[in-house]
């Protein structure tokens, strides 16, 4: 664990965005999780898409649960809302912090343990509701905290540590969340933010249950030969079916795609996302689609990365109850409790 | 790119930006971290070895190391490098223990022509292997310059005694008021070798009408500092105009607020920012309420029956060709007549070799300097060799111990029947400073302090008298927090590329986003590709050689703080921080094995 304050010098040209802050406005505290460790790459993406895509730090939530994933928002958004809530319990607050205040951009940092067992079922109930949210789990496979037990995501034939392979079956969040309706669903690796930054970009615009399921090799206990979330094996086995350019409205990016490789996702936000084609017949808008590719390709061993799944058109929780506009957490005593002659009034029309 | 080859022993010195700007190349960082031990006679000893006067250069160097000071670019100001050195020199404990001993002589006889701070390098080098060295020099004291030029306000005689002492002391014999008047008489005593080290000791002659019938109150600035010095003047008119904009006239303006100068004015033909002066000194005169006026050129001294009343000023303008020259043209306004009861003339200083006989074996250019080697300061008499000012004209003293270090390993091969154009290559120590898993034997954490301000004697008292030095140096709180500011430049960042996992660590937690991972190419396509801007291409890349993944790590050296934090937070030890120690090899030091070519 480093023990000083990272120094507040920065690159004297730093560039600034939009609002005049440059990237090292977007950290937290210094990370005092092992050195490499993959999530910290994680937090290293995520705020360079919050600082690419000109966020203002108090208008974010990162909420989060028990693990080393869920230390994180720690050492991002050190200006931002924050919630550390109890083991697998992120999903739950995180909706409850939603329902209260709409306004607000909603990450919630989780981990395999956190999201694949503890709060497996808080993980479901958030997804299949909608919950305008970008949902990131930091995926290592194994208990890095309790010293490298296999958790619930970890491959079966998966060798830990001490040579001990694994008997059980994984839990695939992506097929998951694709499963219970998510309508952003992508996998990345830590280890490729070239790929990692423009998919959190892109998840943060979309409006909707936005799933990020990123594969984060454990350095202390998950990056030796025979693990699958071992840097070497994820590079090995990476099958990537696009790659992102997120187009931010006032910054059109001056990239010429061939004809037919590039296909644009229009937001909600009005933000558009160039997906490049890798696997040229891959579509992204077939949910049905996108299970069997996964299916297919994991049983040949390869983890599919890339934006696997997006709908446009998606709703959110907020539209499914049909609630006010304005944040409830902002409705003032006499809308909320509008007196007895409304009581009465809508008394009378259940009678 | 190839791979940046670290072996090298200039790559990890550039980086060291003070080391490498010094002339004399010191190490910097190394004796500022003693001083911030409180180790103060080793840093001492450290500055010692390598600069010779570290007590006069605390007080007077030109300090070509700041300017280059990586903190420079990262906040406002550099450290005050110099001012440690004082530090260094006013907090050491006796340290004449320390010093070489005097040896048994050698029989080689080595004489020296002027007593200067080049001679006197080339004599502390050389006498502790046995040479016999005898110092000539006009004045009965030793230290040339400066003990002549330099007033006693920001130098004291004490430090000087002290300093060319310690050399004196080695055995190095002084024959002060003997002025060397023929070369031919002096290479007749056979010396096995001459060493020329006797400055730029002519001041520039301003030749404008007037001059000669007003010459009773028109003085030249070097002479006049020198002749305050000895004692010979101690007054001065009420209103001074001096003219010249470098450091001589700095020294002449505060020199005559002392000595009676009430309305003291400096006038200069250049603009305030081209002036010559170090901005220090500028400062340090404008403190004393004396004005500097610019763009004004000096046409004629006003006399009246033989007695100066003023001198006579054109007023100018730069205007710049189209190559960028600077032209001064007149700028219309009509001319102006300051008065004035004298004037210190300081535009400039020359070289002067009367004393050197056509026949000499010395060959002299049209410039009328002699030709002398820039690598090994040979003359073309092989026996006689040249440093300091009188070599290449006006400098300062940093430069003349650098070349005087450079001539006595010169003198020394030659002596020794060795080829004098092999040149040592700098000896370099290489140790990790890693203690623990995110432990350094070195102050990692970066100190957000502002440049220390170094105290200075109040005004008042300070302008009384001539002798009393106006800066009182560094306080031990104040040295410590300013030593703290430097960045540890020598605590190097090596790289390991076959212990490289690619988990991009380094490049998440670097504060100043010096590191990149990326395909390789041209230099120039490179440093398009870089995390950060990349302004500074005179600042080397460090490219590892390639990678797992095909990519190269790729290091811009520009403002890397030198936290080690890459190194603490790489989970394989790919990045270690390393101290390289990097001396320059003087004559004498066991030799290395390699060396390169002087040409």
């Amino acid at each position: 664990m480093t023990y000083i304050a990272k120094p507040k010098f920065h690159h004297p040209g730093l560039k600034k965005n939009e609002l005049g802050y440059t990237h090292r406005d977007y950290e937290g505290k210094i990370s005092t999780l092992c050195a490499g460790c993959g999530h910290d790459s994680i937090t290293a993406s995520i705020i360079e898409a919050c600082y690419e895509l000109s966020i203002e730090p108090h208008r974010v939530a990162k909420i989060s649960g028990i693990g080393c994933s869920s230390k994180t928002p720690d050492y991002f958004l050190g200006n931002s809302h924050g919630f550390n809530s109890v083991h697998g319990r992120m999903p739950s607050v995180l909706t409850g912090a939603n329902l209260a205040n709409r306004d607000l951009i909603y990450l919630g940092v989780s981990g395999d343990g956190d999201s694949a067992s503890i709060g497996f079922g808080q993980f479901a109930h958030s997804i299949r509701r909608g919950v305008n949210m970008t949902y990131i789990v930091e995926n290592n496979g194994v208990y890095g905290l309790t010293k490298g037990q296999f958790s619930a995501t970890a491959d079966r034939g998966s060798k830990s540590k001490k040579g001990v392979t694994n008997t059980d079956n994984a839990i695939d969040l992506v097929a998951i969340a694709l499963q219970l309706g998510a309508t952003f669903v992508a996998r990345s690796f830590s280890g490729d933010k070239s790929q990692l930054v423009p998919l959190i970009a892109a998840a943060i615009g979309h409006r909707g249950a936005s799933f990020i399921d990123v594969i984060s090799p454990c350095i202390a206990f998950n990056n030796h030969a025979g693990s699958t979330k071992s840097f070497d094996y994820v590079r090995e086995h990476n099958d990537a079916v696009n790659r992102l350019d997120v187009l931010v409205g006032r910054d059109p990016i001056a990239v010429e795609y061939a004809p037919g490789t590039v296909q644009v996702v229009e937001q909600h936000d009005g933000s558009k996302i160039a997906l490049r084609k890798i696997d040229a017949d891959y579509d992204p808008h077939d949910r049905l689609g996108a299970q069997t590719f996964l299916q297919k390709h994991a049983a040949k061993g390869q983890i599919v990365t890339g934006l696997l799944y997006v709908d446009p058109d998606a709703e959110d929780l907020h539209t499914h109850l049909n609630t006010v506009e304005t944040p409830l957490n902002t409705l003032e005593a006499d809308t909320l409790c509008p007196g007895s002659a409304a009581l009465d009034k809508f008394n009378a029309s259940l009678r | 790119m190839k791979p940046t080859d670290i072996a090298a022993p200039d790559y990890f010195h550039k980086v060291v930006d003070c080391q490498w700007a010094c002339p004399a190349h010191t190490p910097v960082p190394e004796y500022i971290r003693l001083i911030a031990q409180g180790r103060y006679s080793d840093a001492y000893m450290i500055n010692w070895k390598s600069n010779v006067f570290p007590g006069i250069l605390g007080r007077t160097c030109d300090r070509p190391c700041e300017p280059a000071c990586r903190r420079g670019r990262v906040e406002e100001t550099p450290v005050a490098i110099c001012r440690l050195k004082r530090v260094a020199a006013d907090f050491k404990d006796d340290i004449r223990q320390r010093l070489p001993r005097p040896s048994p002589k050698n029989g080689k006889r080595v004489a020296f022509v002027g007593g200067g701070p080049a001679s006197l390098t080339v004599a502390r080098d050389l006498a502790p292997l046995g040479y016999h060295c005898t110092v000539f020099d006009g004045d009965p004291e030793a230290g040339g310059m400066m003990r002549t030029q330099i007033p006693k306000f920001r130098l004291p005689n004490s430090v000087i005694d002290e300093e060319t002492g310690y050399i004196l002391g080695l055995g190095v014999e002084f024959k002060g008021g003997h002025r060397i008047e023929s070369m031919k008489a002096l290479l007749a005593e056979k010396y096995d070798a001459i060493f020329v080290g006797s400055g730029a000791p002519r001041g520039r002659e301003l030749d404008v009408p007037g001059r000669k019938e007003a010459a009773a109150n028109i003085h030249i600035g070097i002479d006049w500092l020198s002749s305050v010095s000895f004692g010979h003047i101690d007054k001065i008119g009420r209103r001074v105009i001096v003219l010249g904009g470098g450091n001589t006239a700095m020294d002449c303006c505060r020199t005559a607020r002392r000595l009676g100068g009430a309305d003291v004015k400096v006038i200069v033909r250049s603009g305030f920012e081209e002036m010559k002066a170090s901005p220090w000194e500028k400062e340090d005169a404008i403190h004393e309420d004396i004005p500097i006026l610019n763009y004004m050129v000096p046409v004629a001294f006003k006399h009246v029956a033989g007695k100066l009343i003023g001198v006579t000023f054109q007023h100018v303008k730069a205007e710049y060709d189209a190559k960028g020259r600077r032209n001064l043209v007149p700028s219309g306004d009509p001319d102006q007549t300051i008065p004035c009861d004298d004037v210190l003339v300081a535009v400039g200083q020359e070289n002067a070799f009367p004393w050197i006989e056509q026949d000499c074996g010395i060959e002299f250019d049209k410039w009328h300097m002699p030709k002398v080697d820039p690598k090994t300061f040979v003359s073309t008499n092989p026996k006689v060799f040249f440093g300091g000012d009188a070599a290449f004209g006006p400098k300062n003293i940093i430069w003349a111990v650098a070349q005087g270090h450079d001539a006595a390993l010169s003198i020394h091969k030659m002596l020794s029947g060795d080829d004098i154009t092999e040149r040592p290559l700098p000896e370099v120590h290489i140790s990790s400073q890693k203690m623990g898993i995110h432990e350094w034997s070195y102050d990692n954490d970066i100190s957000n302090d502002k440049r220390f301000k170094v105290p200075h004697r109040d005004k008042v008292i300070a302008l009384k008298d001539i002798r009393t030095e106006v800066e009182l140096g560094y306080d031990v709180k104040l040295a410590l927090g300013e030593a703290e500011r430097c960045l540890n430049c020598d605590v190097q960042t090596v790289f390991s590329t076959s212990l490289c996992i690619e988990c991009d660590a380094c490049v998440d937690i670097c504060p100043m986003d010096c590191i990149t991972f990326t395909q390789n190419g041209e230099e120039d396509d490179l440093r398009q590709r870089l995390k950060a801007p990349s302004p500074h291409p005179d600042q080397d890349l460090y490219v590892s050689s390639d990678l797992k993944t095909g990519r190269v790590m790729v290091k811009d050296e520009d403002v890397c703080l030198h936290c080690g934090l890459c190194a603490e937070r790489c989970p394989t030890g790919a990045w270690d921080m390393q101290k390289y120690f990097i001396e320059m090899t003087h004559a004498g030091s066991t030799c290395p094995t390699k060396s390169r070519s002087a040409a």
